[in-house]
């Protein structure tokens, strides 16, 4: 479709919800918007392909993750340098504790394969529905379910239990033996 | 954190199991989109408003001869 002033407005209404799934998943800030400005361009080139009264978000999720896909293979080496500028891109830093908290969190996501993490990312804070997010990484819905739900197991493992692998039978078994004895 | 890591070993007894599953997962589920609402609420960057606001105009540069086009007209 042509770009209206309406679908000019969406998109720029996109742009806030892009820079954050870009962020979480290359970690920093001027490369993430370097991603969106890509993306932007490339689905400004292409506005003729969208499809009035689809879901426009979904659209520029998808061309923003194999922008980033294909982009990751070139320069992985690169990027694992990454570590804290997140918290660099916020205006508003967390106050002290917080900020510890968040640093230790944004560290266990950094842990999640890439699969999980954008998964995780696209169903949880996006918000985007499951079948939404399988249409962006062009995958099943199940296979989306089950990416999230590894990632959150994965992440409570980190974050939340000593010893990723205590959580789980090992540790309730140890605990009715402690109890009944 | 460390709060939900002590109650991890003390709540872990099968019934309690889901309930402490439940308070980390809306945990997880909490800090994931604090994370991501930073970042959103920083709204859109001038760089991004003003590339979408180019990009609309209809390149209309090439449009010098239209009115000085009729300078050679001084036949005879």
């Amino acid at each position: 479709m042509p770009l209206t002033d309406a679908l000019r407005d969406d998109i720029l209404a996109a742009v806030p919800s892009l820079r954050a799934f870009a962020i979480s998943l290359c970690g920093n800030g001027d490369r993430a918007d370097d991603l969106v400005q890509e993306t932007l361009l490339r689905a400004l080139a292409n506005i003729d392909s969208f499809q009035p009264g689809s879901n426009l978000p979904a659209w520029l999720f998808t061309i923003l993750r194999n922008l980033f896909r294909s982009d990751y293979r070139k320069r992985r080496r690169e990027v694992e340098d990454a570590e804290g500028n997140y918290a660099k891109t916020l205006k508003t830093q967390p106050a002290q504790s917080a900020h510890l908290e968040f640093e230790e969190f944004r560290a266990a996501l950094d842990k999640l394969p890439q699969d999980q993490r954008e998964a995780l990312i696209l169903v949880g804070a996006s918000g985007f529905s499951y079948e939404d997010a399988a249409t962006i990484c062009g995958c099943a819905v199940g296979t989306i379910k089950s990416r999230v739900n590894r990632a959150r197991s994965k992440l409570a493992a980190l974050l939340y239990v000593d010893g990723a692998e205590d959580f789980g039978p090992d540790e309730t078994v140890r605990a009715v033996i402690g109890g009944n004895g | 954190m460390k709060d939900l890591k002590s109650q991890a070993s003390k709540n872990a007894a099968p019934g309690k199991q889901s309930g402490l599953n439940a308070e980390i997962q809306s945990r997880i589920g909490h800090q994931l989109r604090a994370m991501y609402d930073d970042v959103v609420r920083q709204g859109v960057p001038d760089r991004f408003a003003e590339l979408i606001r180019k990009l609309d105009k209809p390149q209309n540069p090439p449009q010098v001869d239209s009115t000085g086009g009729n300078n050679n007209d001084g036949r005879e």
